[in-house]
């Protein structure tokens, strides 16, 4: 059992004192810290009130302390960001003096542009096209060649720009009409063009359908938007209907609902968000991703 | 602690016990003997090739350094003669560690601390300390004079002096230290002309006074508080490691010369040490190496040296401190010959890994690929359906030129049936084997693209392996990478 009698004693064996504790006959050797541990040891204690007063530190009721010298990491970052720009302010000044279609052939400017793009797109576009571009339902793949408004370099960088149906005076306009609801066409005709319009592409159509028919209505109807041979416009925005590509769906429902109520899909104009050198790198970007022509 | 506090050294608490000790000042003595030439050696050696590497040049072509070691922290390459390493095989690093921790605990199997003794930066750094120190300040017993003197003013002289010297080795090693990180010619003209990188002030800065107070102050307090090495030696250690020990079995009973003699003549047993304290006073960490070994020891070997000499002086053998174990004390008491067993199973199985593990690395170094290429595949999407009916998946690969002059490489792609590559911003040649010119000593990353048109759907599986090579036009050499293609 312990012994609570403290007495320190001097040990024999080594002549080292005791800590005077003592446990079932084995007694404690006093083996003491040097000095100068002990000093670094209180000096740590000391600097570190430096830091209680120097960063923002004491919490308060409503609040916390600011620290002396007014210190904040977000000014700093601030200083450091300012500071990158500053760095990047020469490449990203070639990237805005260097020609469109010339940058995919510099790869310095490429691998710049495409970085650039990158983080841009994750930014303002991945909310509606995906991280990726990979687009979803009413919002277009910018991986595949299947282009609304064209493919181009420019044409990508002028959708970016005015965007479509955006508002913009430059912006891309042209609108599927809604056949069905306007009263244009009736149930019955906007069935038949539907299955009509799935043929084109290879895909089944339902029993009985009268094709012919279906081309006629095409015809009278759809082709000075998409086109005779249905092939589409990227004047208009107007999809290529042959192609194995679309927006909304190429079931039979989703066509008649596209018929039915027509389809307008906006996208924002850019030009005012974002300054042109970064609207570059992002059409650079967005070409890069495969489907650009 | 070495030598037994006394109750004077303490400085009591309310328990009676000390809260701390004073540090002890050592005053080791100057000795002369064959340990102390191999430490003298190893330090010339050492400090040899630390101050100056750096200036040792190594040509390896135009554009490239010409620094023999060169640690291009800003270009993320390291350089060591022929070996020019990049990031990614910074496992050569892990392999070297492997390899020292390895030879470390060899080191400690045949001949114990003798890292400490002889090779580790603190005891080097510290020995030549002391050196300045006895030279200016003199001997053992002139310093403890002159520390038991106070004052004068030829004595702040000296001490000014020692100070300055040490200094100057202190900032030397700080200066030394940088020039392993920058071209050493131009870092010098520039930390002259004050032109260098604030880092490199800061280091030499940092340098400076580590060294300074390590070796100058700290000493033998970082080998006995802060070295974690003599606790970790101590469970790795077995009976058969040679430790510098004093052989008890010939030194006891110690008594004076006169009495010794006086006991031989009449036919009495005595033993060989006359108790005349030199291997304490030349001793570094200051302990008596009589006491048995202890934590203290550094394994310098000093004390045999010391020993040595009074042992020659009064015409009995010498070694009576020497490299030794307590099996062969214990033989030696039993009248048995001594043994000694460098080949055991711990040695040979060391010995056996350091070179498995050298072989291996030095395997992989000669065998390193020159040309290399990371793949990965896009996630979002991870394939996409053309309008003509073709799927396409996207890649981003990442080419490594590690040869110091650009070179042209076509990429290939093997896998899905009528499979075209397309490389985004790549100068095609011939069309579907596009071009690329890969930088020298760098990194090149490029978008792939890889088509597929399926006769039908199910001719192609919902994964199938591709594989891309890339082929140096000049060389011909080949490097591949393997990933998937895959169905939307
Ligand atoms: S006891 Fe001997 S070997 Fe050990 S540190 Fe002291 S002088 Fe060196
Ligand atoms: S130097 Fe040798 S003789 Fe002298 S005290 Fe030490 S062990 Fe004994």
């Amino acid at each position: 059992m312990a012994d609570h009698a403290h007495h320190a004693e001097i040990d024999k064996v080594t002549g080292t004192s005791t800590t005077g504790h003592e446990w079932d006959g084995i007694k404690e050797l006093n083996t003491p810290l040097p000095r100068w541990w002990i000093w670094t040891f209180y000096a740590c204690i000391v600097w570190s009130l430096g830091y209680f007063l120097v960063y923002p530190a004491w919490p308060l009721v409503n609040g916390y302390t600011t620290g002396f010298f007014n210190y904040s990491s977000r000014a700093e970052l601030a200083v450091d960001l300012a500071k990158l720009d500053v760095v990047r302010g020469d490449k990203m000044a070639a990237l805005a003096a260097a020609p469109l279609g010339d940058i995919e052939k510099n790869p310095a400017l490429l691998a710049l542009a495409r970085a650039k793009g990158k983080v841009v797109f994750g930014d303002n576009c991945a909310a509606c096209h995906g991280s990726g571009g990979a687009g979803a339902k009413g919002y277009p793949n910018l991986n595949d060649d299947d282009w609304l408004w064209g493919g181009t370099l420019e044409q990508i960088e002028k959708t970016i720009l005015y965007g479509a149906r955006s508002g913009h005076d430059d912006a891309h306009l042209g609108n599927m009409p809604s056949f069905g609801k306007d009263g244009l066409l009736t149930k019955d005709q906007i069935i038949t063009v539907a299955n009509y319009v799935r043929s084109l592409s290879g895909l089944s159509t339902r029993p009985g359908t009268d094709l012919a028919a279906g081309k006629q209505i095409f015809a009278e109807n759809c082709s000075s938007c998409h086109g005779d041979e249905a092939k589409g416009n990227t004047e208009l925005g107007a999809p290529n209907l042959t192609d194995r590509i679309w927006l909304y769906g190429s079931d039979e429902a989703t066509l008649i609902d596209t018929l039915t109520n027509g389809r307008g899909g906006v996208m924002p104009a850019w030009n005012e968000r974002l300054d042109p050198a970064t609207i570059k790198a992002m059409a650079v970007y967005v070409h890069s991703l495969g489907g650009g022509k | 602690m070495n030598k037994p506090l006394r109750d004077t050294d303490l400085v009591p608490d309310d328990d009676g016990g000390p809260l701390y000790a004073a540090g002890r000042k050592i005053y080791p003595q100057r000795v002369s003997g064959s340990f102390r030439r191999i430490k003298w050696i190893l330090m010339a050696v050492c400090l040899g090739i630390y101050y100056f590497l750096p200036f040792v040049r190594w040509n390896r072509g135009l554009g490239a350094p010409d620094q023999a070691v060169l640690i291009d922290l800003a270009n993320n390459r390291f350089y060591f003669f022929f070996i020019e390493l990049w990031p990614q095989e910074i496992y050569y690093f892990t392999g070297l560690l492997i390899v020292a921790a390895i030879t470390l605990f060899l080191m400690n199997a045949l001949g114990g601390r003798v890292w400490c003794g002889y090779l580790c930066p603190q005891t080097v750094w510290t020995d030549l300390f002391f050196a300045v120190e006895r030279l200016i300040e003199g001997d053992r017993r002139e310093r403890m004079r002159k520390a038991a003197e106070g004052w004068s003013l030829q004595r702040g002289a000296e001490l000014v002096l020692k100070h300055s010297i040490w200094l100057m080795i202190a900032w030397w090693t700080g200066g030394a230290w940088v020039l392993y990180f920058a071209d050493a010619p131009t870092l010098i003209k520039e930390l002259v002309t004050f032109q260098a990188p604030m880092v490199a002030y800061i280091w030499i800065g940092i340098l400076t006074f580590t060294t300074y107070t390590l070796a100058g102050f700290m000493r033998e307090q970082v080998c006995v508080y802060m070295c974690p090495w003599p606790r970790i030696q101590a469970a790795l250690t077995d009976e058969w490691a040679l430790n510098v020990t004093y052989k008890y079995d010939r030194g006891e009973t110690r008594t004076s010369l006169k009495k010794a003699a006086q006991a031989r003549a009449l036919g009495e047993q005595v033993g060989d040490c006359v108790d005349c304290n030199q291997c304490v006073a030349v001793c570094p960490t200051g302990i008596d190496i009589r006491n048995g070994p202890q934590l203290d020891c550094i394994q310098c070997g000093l004390c045999i040296d010391a020993c040595d000499n009074v042992m020659t002086k009064i015409g009995r053998p010498t070694r009576l401190i020497g490299y030794d174990n307590d099996i062969n004390i214990h033989r030696r008491m039993e009248g048995k010959p001594e043994v000694f067993k460098p080949l055991r199973a711990r040695t040979v199985v060391y010995s056996a890994l350091i070179a498995g593990i050298g072989a291996i690395m030095l395997y992989a170094l000669l065998n390193r690929s020159l040309l290399d290429l990371n793949v990965l595949h896009d996630r979002n999407p991870v394939a996409v359906r053309l309008s003509d009916g073709s799927i396409r998946n996207g890649y981003t690969i990442r080419f490594l030129n590690k040869r110091g002059f650009d070179r042209v490489v076509a990429v290939d792609v093997d896998g899905p049936p009528n499979a075209v590559i397309h490389v985004v911003g790549a100068d095609s040649i011939t069309p579907d084997r596009p071009m690329i010119i890969l930088a020298r000593d760098a990194t090149t990353e490029l978008r792939v693209l890889v088509d597929s048109r399926p006769y039908s759907e199910d001719e192609l599986a919902p994964s199938t392996p591709v594989k891309f090579h890339v082929t140096d036009i000049g060389l011909g050499e080949v490097a591949s990478a393997k990933d998937v293609f895959v169905k939307p």
